[in-house]
């Protein structure tokens, strides 16, 4: 294992979890990119496991809206971090990681997708899964389940006219 | 006059005629998305034998088709490929809705999944289960052939008819359908 506590030394406000053998580090939004740096430059986390998100309106005790994860690996040794920080409404934007693991891309795509987190500085900045006429983020949680009728919303084509 | 005529001469219609030659040479187009469509290989496969009643030709292209198998869900990104896809396939043409996904969504009541594909465009059969078996696949092609020898003709005025035309009710009925109005003109 690696010295956690002598890196965040660096990093005021982050705190660190322990869950199920789990290491969760939350890390305020504008020194998350530097600490992910600091991990896989000086640390040798070379691999970014997963980029995800978690919408937490209406969540119970939650303080802030988004919820970004980064889930590093360094390999060597297998050591995993979960690294979290937190957005927030109008305008959640966090830089981009693709800067430091080119493997972000999709991911970051699917995020931006999911729930409208822009990745500043992210070199391919568009929906991922989703039709590029879509406007809504479907998995945040005020986006009904059963969407706002896309689905329904095409021509239909009769025997007569096909 | 009564006309003497040989033994080895036939005297038939010639819509019948023609829907003898179609039932019996349907070719495929396997549109398939999901786990349906494991099945369906499964009934072109050895043990089903789909060649047995004549519709074995599965065609990747839609020219060279004339029945269309939608197997598996179908999501709001797929559909305009699906409806560019039909509108490729040369007339006569028929439409198998292949499973729960296909023919109402199934389980996947969610916003990009198409809740049945009869929604937009036309669909001749139904197969239920989730997925179906080969044999149900087959009984549904069976009754298709045994549906374009009953209405087929020759000049394909059966698929001309006010009834084929008719959009689907759930789409008419839907309650949250404001957006119906734009329905000719796809945007998100």
């Amino acid at each position: 294992m690696f010295a956690l506590p002598a890196v965040l030394n660096k990093f005021p406000g982050t705190t660190t979890s322990e869950f199920r053998g789990q290491t969760r580090v939350v890390v305020p939004a504008a020194l998350c990119w530097d600490l992910l740096r600091t991990l896989k430059e000086e640390h040798e986390f070379d691999l970014l496991a997963d980029v995800t998100c978690v919408d937490y309106l209406n969540y119970r005790d939650a303080t802030d809206r988004y919820g970004m994860a980064y889930n590093v690996v360094r390999t060597s040794d297998n050591v995993r971090l979960i690294v979290r920080t937190f957005l927030n409404d109008p305008e959640p934007t966090i830089p981009t990681t693709t800067t430091l693991w080119l493997g972000a891309d999709w991911m970051e795509r699917e995020v931006y997708d999911m729930f409208g987190i822009t990745f500043a500085g992210h070199p391919d900045h568009r929906r991922i899964l989703c039709p590029d006429e879509f406007v809504a983020y479907p998995l945040r949680k005020d986006y009904p389940l059963q969407g706002r009728g896309e689905r329904h919303n095409f021509p239909v084509l009769t025997r007569r006219e096909a | 006059m009564a006309l003497e005529l040989p033994e080895n001469v036939v005297v038939s219609k010639l819509d019948a005629l023609a829907n003898w030659c179609r039932k019996n040479s349907l070719w495929p187009m396997p549109f398939a998305t999901a786990c349906c469509g494991i099945e369906l290989m499964a009934t072109g496969a050895s043990k089903h034998d789909l060649a047995r009643f004549g519709a074995e030709v599965f065609r990747f292209s839609p020219r060279q088709c004339d029945l269309m198998i939608v197997a598996g869900r179908v999501v709001m990104k797929m559909l305009p490929v699906l409806q560019r896809i039909w509108q490729q396939m040369h007339e006569p043409k028929w439409c198998i809705s292949m499973g729960a996904c296909a023919s109402t969504g199934g389980v996947f009541d969610t916003y990009s999944v198409v809740q049945g594909i009869d929604r937009f465009i036309p669909v001749d059969m139904y197969v239920p289960g989730c997925p179906p078996r080969p044999e149900q696949l087959i009984q549904a092609i069976i009754d298709l052939q045994d549906k374009i020898q009953r209405e087929g003709t020759l000049s394909g005025r059966e698929f001309e008819t006010d009834a084929r035309q008719q959009m689907k009710r759930a789409l008419v009925e839907m309650p949250q359908l404001t957006m119906l109005d734009s329905a000719r003109n796809p945007t998100f």
